[in-house]
């Protein structure tokens, strides 16, 4: 369903992804790994629109629709949404005020009739629930003075309301320690479906003990450079990613290298 | 996709809805001051001897008075031999005696400016003073208030009707010569709104002025002064549009205030006079003196200002505490877009036992917009156990504009309590490519974020004047995001 070609793209005349090629099916979950500065975050951002990136090259398509031609909130309101690695904190903004906002907008773009008020605390307490957040969090400006964990969870909360069909988690794992990192993964577990891809883009193996993946590939240098099932992870986990960069760099001494 | 483009620098564009001009015969003075010009403007209002005298002694004081240059400002020299000190529209021989005998055209600009004069299309429970380039057109509602005892009328009306209470109040808060610009405005003051509210009466509607400057090349330099007597309650608002064009105008006004015992004034702003273009080009000069005196014990007086346009604000509402347990507060949202410039603030001065002021301010600039926050709050030494409390805070939309802070606190006595709190924040392209990302406009996430940040001013305005202060900061930033 998502189909990304030959994805070349840069910020600031920076070349960041050279030549990017990725294919999720509906329903998988792909993880994608690399080293700091491999172009991770890069890719979900451009996958979600930020226009800081210039795409260089390359196709994105998407249920057969070119997604790098719509607009950031289009891609949003087609069930495109991005875990941020860092949530933005928005001053003056409740929580409540904002969920709701972009509920409805999302459900008036699928045809359905937006939330009241009534409605809208309903299911959000709920989902809360299930997170584990606290009520309060409903009446405090998005994401201000939250904790790391916090932050996470309401990123988690988000997606439960929003129903995307992609999802895009960005290291949702940094920052948290054990008991987040594991409320966290199972919230996102039980957002897993037939109808939903995701990506989730993870430095660490350990979160792929938590979110285990349909698929591994690791990104270096702007490229996938390999491909694999879970058990790649564990490789990666043993080796680190020295050898991926150096096989990259000498291709002929492939394998040699450790 | 296409090479990035600012989303913030791009929504900074927009439209001023109200650039229009109305084609109307205008009974205007040539350019230029003098003692002549203030004597035809004296006598075309039919002025009696006093108030000729009171605005030729004004005058001369000004001659002798230099422009202010502390404010955080820029523009240059005003020539005032190059402005128009009166202009009226043109009207049948006598003035008109009720509405169906003003001007229809005149009728049409005010109902396109969202004000309908008619009271059959009138705003509801709203009476409305319409003031056009220097004189007052109509005054709505004169009569139901007339059955309370109040008195909403023009200025000039005010002067023929009651010139003892005019005379009793006039200048008795912003001196004539208080400082340069209302020096000026006491010399060639032409119209404005005047209210009286007996004792113990509660003004049973809202009242309103909607000022418009029409005319080129005109200053308009209107007065008003209410005075709510012991026990009296009045909430009135203000709103102000003027045409597009190249070249600045000058608006010079004087608003005094006076509350005796126990009565309380709450004064509403919604100041949208012509901006001038994105590059800075024309635009209102909107110099301006409000000062309120809580004159008696236990009495209120309550600024509120939402201030968009004008290419150069400089105002200060402010409030002398002298009655004993009386109250001041300022409440103001001030926006500077494009080459906009606004340094605005207030005073509040204590000088009763147990007086209190609140000053909330907050700032908005986009654009090259330059924002300026200017406060005194002073306690004399009589005035045992005053407080106050001032939060100033700045709210900044891109790269390129600007916000300062200069507050000023003078304590002389050892029982006061004075609080200062001040933040900056910024609206960035983080901020919102968080808020596209689920699902929401760069508009509607810069308006939910303004409002956000507006929220503790808007909600003083009354309930009507709040909606459309939100609609016009909403137009205000149109087109600053894209």
């Amino acid at each position: 369903m998502l189909d990304i070609r030959n994805l070349h793209a840069s910020v600031d005349g920076k070349p960041i992804l050279r030549g990017l090629d990725l294919h999720v099916g509906t329903g998988e979950v792909h993880a994608i790994m690399g080293p700091n500065g491999s172009g991770k975050s890069t890719l979900a951002q451009v996958l979600a629109g930020r226009d800081s990136f210039t795409v260089e090259d390359g196709s994105v398509s998407w249920d057969g629709v070119d997604l790098l031609a719509m607009p950031t909130e289009e891609r949003a309101r087609a069930g495109l949404f991005l875990a941020f690695q860092y949530p933005v904190e928005i001053p003056g903004v409740s929580n409540a005020y904002f969920l709701k906002a972009a509920v409805n907008a999302v459900r008036r773009h699928r045809g359905e009739p937006e939330y009241d008020a009534m409605d809208f605390l309903k299911r959000v307490k709920a989902e809360m629930k299930t997170v584990g957040m606290r009520e309060e969090f409903l009446y405090r400006s998005v994401n201000e003075g939250f904790s790391g964990g916090e932050k996470k969870r309401n990123e988690v909360l988000q997606m439960a309301l929003l129903e995307p069909r992609l999802a895009i988690l960005d290291e949702t794992d940094s920052g948290l320690d054990i008991d987040a990192l594991r409320t966290v993964a199972d919230g996102v577990n039980r957002l897993r479906s037939p109808e939903r891809s995701m990506i989730v883009i993870t430095h660490y193996q350990r979160l792929l003990d938590y979110i285990v993946p349909d698929h591994v590939h690791v990104l270096s240098r702007g490229r996938i450079v390999r491909s694999g099932g879970r058990e790649l992870a564990h490789e990666l986990e043993e080796r680190g990613y020295g050898w991926i960069d150096e096989a990259q760099a000498t291709p002929a001494a492939q394998g040699a290298a450790s | 996709m296409n090479a990035p483009t600012k989303p913030i620098e791009a929504f900074l564009e927009r439209e001023y809805p109200a650039g229009f001009v109305t084609a109307l015969e205008a009974d205007a003075l040539p350019k230029g001051l003098s003692e002549d010009v203030i004597r035809i403007i004296s006598e075309k209002k039919g002025e009696p001897a006093w108030l000729l005298e009171w605005r030729l002694e004004a005058y001369r004081r000004w001659l002798t008075m230099t422009p202010p240059h502390w404010a955080q400002v820029s523009f240059p020299p005003i020539d005032y031999q190059d402005i128009v000190y009166y202009s009226a529209p043109k009207r049948k021989a006598d003035a008109p005696k009720s509405l169906d005998e003003v001007d229809p055209e005149l009728l049409r600009t005010y109902e396109k400016l969202g004000v309908p004069l008619h009271e059959r299309a009138r705003l509801a429970g709203v009476a409305v003073d319409a003031v056009f380039d220097s004189v007052s057109v109509a005054t709505t509602f004169k009569k139901q208030l007339g059955e309370h005892g109040i008195i909403f009328c023009s200025f000039s009306e005010a002067v023929k009707e009651h010139p003892e209470l005019v005379r009793q109040y006039l200048g008795t808060v912003v001196p004539q010569g208080d400082n340069f610009y209302a020096a000026l405005n006491s010399a060639v003051f032409s119209d404005g709104s005047f209210v009286y509210i007996p004792k113990g009466v509660r003004c049973p509607m809202e009242l309103s002025t909607y000022f418009r400057i029409n005319a080129r090349d005109t200053g308009q330099f209107e007065r008003t002064l209410i005075i709510a007597d012991e026990g009296a309650t009045v909430s009135y608002l203000e709103g102000c549009t003027a045409p597009m064009r190249d070249e600045n105008q000058l608006h010079a006004a004087v608003v005094e205030l006076v509350a005796l015992q126990g009565a309380s004034i709450k004064y509403s702003t919604v100041q949208n006079w012509y901006p001038g273009d994105k590059d800075g080009k024309g635009g209102i000069y909107n110099f301006v003196t409000k000062r309120g005196d809580c004159r008696g014990a236990r009495s209120h007086i309550s600024w509120t200002q939402v201030e968009t346009g004008s290419a150069i604000t400089w105002k200060y509402p402010s409030v002398l505490l002298r009655g004993d347990d009386s109250v001041g507060e300022f409440y103001s949202v001030a926006l500077t877009n494009h080459r906009q410039q606004a340094d605005t603030g207030s005073k509040m001065i204590h000088m009763g036992r147990n007086t209190k002021s609140t000053i909330i301010s907050k700032g908005i600039s986009a654009g090259r917009g330059s924002n300026t926050f200017r406060g005194l709050v002073r306690v004399t030494p009589k005035a045992a156990g005053a407080r106050n409390y001032t939060q100033c805070d700045s709210l900044l939309i891109g790269e390129r504009c600007a916000a300062h802070t200069f507050p000023t606190i003078e304590v002389r006595h050892p029982s006061a309590r004075v609080e200062h709190e001040a933040t900056t924040s910024r609206i960035g392209e983080d901020q919102l490519f968080y808020a596209m990302q689920r699902g929401l406009t760069a508009e509607d996430a810069v308006s939910m974020i303004v409002s956000g940040f507006c929220k503790e001013v808007f909600k003083e305005l009354p309930m009507e004047f709040a909606v459309e202060a939100q609609k016009l900061l909403g137009v205000s930033l149109e087109g600053s995001v894209g």
